[in-house]
């Protein structure tokens, strides 16, 4: 955070021209690439992007706002939920629609879309708790709308209920997975580093202060909840058409806590460390996952566990804490001190 | 004296009308009546305990008061939330100091100017593509802060963090950041707390510079004396919750209620 | 009607007893650190897992008895009060002066160890729970079937509670707790091994957590790994409801909720259970935080 404000050297490293060369360089990858690579190492790549948006955008809320939400997953099932059930239907009603596969794609956007203001909704409702609880307290209630939600899914019978949802198009690309890793990972860190962003920090630091310094923190705070919510609706509803198929139990609470785990380990306030840790904790948990299937012990938790618990004894902070890895990057952030004036 | 002025004509920059609040059965404030023109530095004294503190969160929404008006610039108070009270022109620092710790200097400036009545507002969507004017703005706000922070001599320190400065840095910094939000009237809670007298003299100087370069108007509580009695115009003590007396600095120390409020009253022979 | 009604009140009742007994470890803990111990309902899966192995160590599912359910539940607290001491010593208290945030996340991982390192130690699957204690047959009473598991159930958690009840207010040590619980500076400025006495009330908290684990073995005999997240937070629910750091407000908030439980389930919506406790913590934190019995603090500006 020491650069922060201080120099615009972040907004520099992340002009709009290489986030765009970002996203030419992944639909290059889509079109050349993806087809080639070991289908067991594909689908941990995919399902480490899906953990990309969910931790950057549980960052938001527990990282820069200094809340404490531990129903992350609950947002990413109203999204999975909304998008699956549209996708379903639609193939039902038209399916000749579905063998375009470039028209599709457009139209999956959209549903992302709405899968993501279904999810932003249900983060009004959640996040208003917020504005009159703090902690702990407001820590076990998000865990709690979580499990309400988990529990209403269960109870509606035309998505499946406890049977869960099956026959789910699949429509997450390479491409367009990782186009929304790109686009998440912008626009957090842009807002995280606007006004909006900075308001964010001042409820982080001190309520009291904030407000007597003109922030609007129940605002604020919902709104750092919109955004979680929204991308976090987005990961389910492409996390739906990857895997094909959800059951509310795959939404339960220790869902919430590995994200929760990703944004620790990461570094709360770091999104280059929420996406290192996203991959990261992917990376074993696939690796886990053969002799997990084996034993049906979930070794995978024993190994998060042991991690949270050594990492709050010695390195609270997480690994970056709240830098980002281009604060490490000698002199490199000062280069393109200039890049602030001559606007992308 | 009418309460129906409007923002231009007032002369008073604040106005207080029989404030008051409980605690349980305990008043902590009765009564309470003030009235600070504007370009005023006016001290609010009185012991541990007197109410001096309370009265501010009831100026400054963190309260509620039981009873009472509040007027800041020919605008109610009472019953608004403390950020809207900050966009009226009221700013105010802490007894124990609340500054955003973990952000640098500058950072702490730039969130409170954020708010400035004055300041532009930009959407989500300028934020994210970085357009011109919200660029150009936002090297403006840099420029506007650091000037701010030239008064204080804090200039040179804005990418410290907060915690880092020393105590009376700090102190100085959350004048400065009261400032920033463009308030035009400043309640300080014990601005010279903790500072030695060499840093209490600069502080008087700071205040009386802010007064009649900035145009603000100034309402402090302070337990230095020397400071209270070498720059406020007018001065209020509180005692249990009741202002016992009210006027210039030696009509407030020849009055022999105050005496009696800070030294107990002198046994008479009867 | 009335028949149905009274089975009802009798499962709400031994399923609240068995709420208070973990939500007083919760509430004891919240009055001395102001922590949510999420570990606190693997500590009661725990109970659950050692009064099994008692059992079969023993061969108390052969010969059952009054006395092998005494040993059994006096095996299991003891040695829950040990893990939660252990947890308390290792996990919380180095974190005793950091941000509240950290220690919770501790909490989570120390839950979260439990659970899936007891997958490994206990095996993942449900296991059964002996019977220890067989009551011959239900009582009847006309129409009306009771299982007296659940009567004893309820009363052995009612004598725990008057203990409890009784060191909190009648000992020194209950003293030294209230007063930790009141601010730890004056505690220990007054003399009194705070560090000592936070573990104790672990150590008190767990034990009880323990007894829960093997009356609820005894009662609904399957158990597994993961059976202490859910009973956990839903005691957590209980202690918040009767106003956190409360004991008598405890067992109340533990009555109600599980009397709500049952009745839901009875009348109304069974699939909503799991949700319920949660409604009933979001309602009570948004609109009287403080719990029915809790006491108004406020942040000092």
């Amino acid at each position: 955070m020491k650069l922060l404000f201080s120099s615009n050297s972040r907004h520099g490293i992340a002009s709009l021209r290489n986030w765009i060369l970002a996203l030419v360089l992944i639909w290059m990858a889509h079109f050349f690439v993806a087809d080639e690579i070991d289908p067991y190492f594909f689908s941990i790549i995919m399902y480490a992007g899906i953990n990309i948006i969910l931790a950057v955008s549980l960052n938001v809320v527990n990282g820069f706002s200094g809340q404490f939400s531990m129903g992350h997953a609950g947002f990413m099932s109203v999204g999975g939920y909304i998008s699956a059930f549209a996708t379903t239907q639609l193939e039902t009603i038209y399916p000749e629609w579905f063998a375009h596969s470039f028209l599709m794609s457009l139209f999956f956007i959209f549903i992302l879309v709405l899968a993501g203001l279904g999810a932003g909704f249900v983060g009004i409702l959640v996040g208003l708790p917020s504005l009159r609880l703090k902690g702990d307290y407001l820590a076990i209630v998000t865990l709690g709308f979580g499990e309400i939600i988990r529990v209403f899914i269960l109870n509606i019978d035309t998505i499946g209920g406890a049977r869960g949802l099956p026959n789910i198009p699949a429509l997450s690309s390479f491409g367009l997975l990782y186009s929304w890793v790109v686009i998440t990972i912008f626009c957090i860190w842009r807002l995280v580093n606007s006004a909006q962003g900075r308001d964010f920090l001042a409820v982080r630091e001190d309520e009291i202060a904030a407000e007597a310094m003109g922030v609007n923190t129940t605002q604020a705070k919902v709104r750092a909840f919109v955004v979680g919510a929204f991308f976090a609706g987005v990961a389910g509803a492409l996390f739906a058409h990857y895997l094909r198929y959800l059951n509310p139990q795959t939404f339960d609470f220790n869902r919430s806590f590995e994200i929760i785990i990703m944004v620790v380990l990461g570094g709360m306030g770091s999104l280059t460390g929420s996406v290192l840790a996203a991959v990261f904790l992917t990376a074993i948990r696939e690796a886990l996952r053969s002799l997990q299937e084996l034993t049906r012990i979930d070794f995978r938790m024993i190994i998060y566990s042991l991690m949270l618990i050594l990492l709050m004894l010695t390195r609270p902070n997480g690994l970056l804490g709240t830098r980002e890895l281009i604060d490490f990057i000698p002199n490199g952030s000062r280069k393109k001190k200039k890049s602030l004036e001559s606007h992308p | 004296m009418t309460t129906l002025h409007n923002e231009t004509d007032s002369l008073e920059a604040l106005e207080v009308k029989n404030l008051t609040i409980q605690f349980g059965g305990l008043k902590a404030v009765s009564d309470l009546n003030l009235q600070v023109s504007k370009g005023m530095i006016f001290g609010l004294i009185g012991p541990n305990g007197a109410g001096k503190t309370t009265a501010f969160n009831m100026l400054t929404g963190v309260y509620r008061p039981n009873s009472g008006k509040i007027q800041a610039f020919g605008k109610n108070l009472v019953g608004c939330r403390p950020f809207q009270i900050t966009q009226f022109g009221v700013a105010r620092t802490f007894q124990n100091i609340r500054l955003f710790k973990n952000l640098t200097v500058l950072g702490n400036m730039m969130i409170a100017m954020d708010h400035h009545p004055e300041q532009k507002h930009f959407w989500v969507l300028p934020s994210l593509l970085r357009t011109r004017p919200m660029v150009e703005n936002e090297i403006q706000q840099e420029k506007n802060c650091l000037e701010l922070l030239k008064i204080f001599k804090l200039d040179t320190r804005k990418s410290e963090i907060a915690k880092n400065l020393p105590y009376g840095d700090q102190r100085r910094l959350e004048i400065a950041r009261a400032m920033a939000t463009g308030a035009k009237l400043l309640l300080l809670d014990e601005p010279a707390a903790g500072m030695n007298a060499n840093e209490t003299k600069l502080l008087m100087h700071s205040i009386r510079l802010i007064r009649d370069e900035y145009q603000m108007t100034i309402l402090l509580i302070e337990h230095d004396m020397k400071l209270v009695m070498g720059i406020c115009e007018k001065i209020a003590v509180l005692d249990y919750g009741v202002k016992i007396a009210e006027g210039t600095s030696s009509e407030i120390q020849n009055n022999p209620r105050v005496i009696e409020a800070y030294l107990g009253k002198v046994p008479t022979d009867e | 009607m009335m028949l149905e009604f009274i089975q009802h009140l009798v499962n709400g009742l031994s399923l609240g007893s068995i709420y208070a007994l973990i939500a007083l470890g919760y509430t004891m803990v919240f009055g001395v650190l102001q922590l949510i111990n999420f570990a606190h309902g693997d500590v009661y899966m725990l109970g659950a897992y050692i009064g099994m192995y008692t059992a079969h160590f023993f061969q108390l599912g052969q010969n059952s008895s009054v006395l092998a359910l005494i040993f059994t539940i006096t095996v299991s607290m003891i040695t829950c009060a040990v893990v939660g001491f252990l947890i308390e010593k290792f996990a919380y208290r180095p974190l005793r002066k950091s941000p509240r945030i950290n220690v919770l996340i501790t909490a989570i991982g120390v839950s979260l160890f439990l659970e899936f390192s007891g997958q490994l130690l206990f095996g993942p699957d449900p296991k059964f729970f002996p019977q220890i204690f067989k009551p011959s047959g239900d009582w009847s009473i006309g129409e009306l079937k009771i299982n007296p598991l659940q009567i004893l159930v309820f009363f052995i958690s009612i004598i725990l509670m008057s203990v409890l009840q009784t060191i909190i207010f009648k000992t020194r040590l209950g003293r030294a707790m209230r007063a930790v619980s009141f601010n730890h500076d004056l505690a220990s400025l007054m003399g009194i091994p705070t560090h000592r006495i936070i573990s104790y009330t672990f150590m008190l908290g767990s034990g009880l957590a323990g007894a829960a684990g093997v009356l609820v073995g005894l009662t609904y005999p399957k158990i597994d790994p993961l059976m202490g997240t859910m009973p956990g937070l839903k005691a957590f629910v209980a202690a918040v409801l009767g106003g956190i750091g409360n004991i008598t407000g405890a067992v109340i908030g533990a009555m109600t909720l599980g009397l709500a439980e049952e009745f839901l389930v009875g009348y109304w919506a069974p699939t909503y259970r799991d949700a319920l406790a949660f409604g009933i913590l979001i309602l009570i934190l948004l609109f009287k935080p403080t719990g029915l019995f809790g006491v108004k603090q406020t942040e000092k500006v």
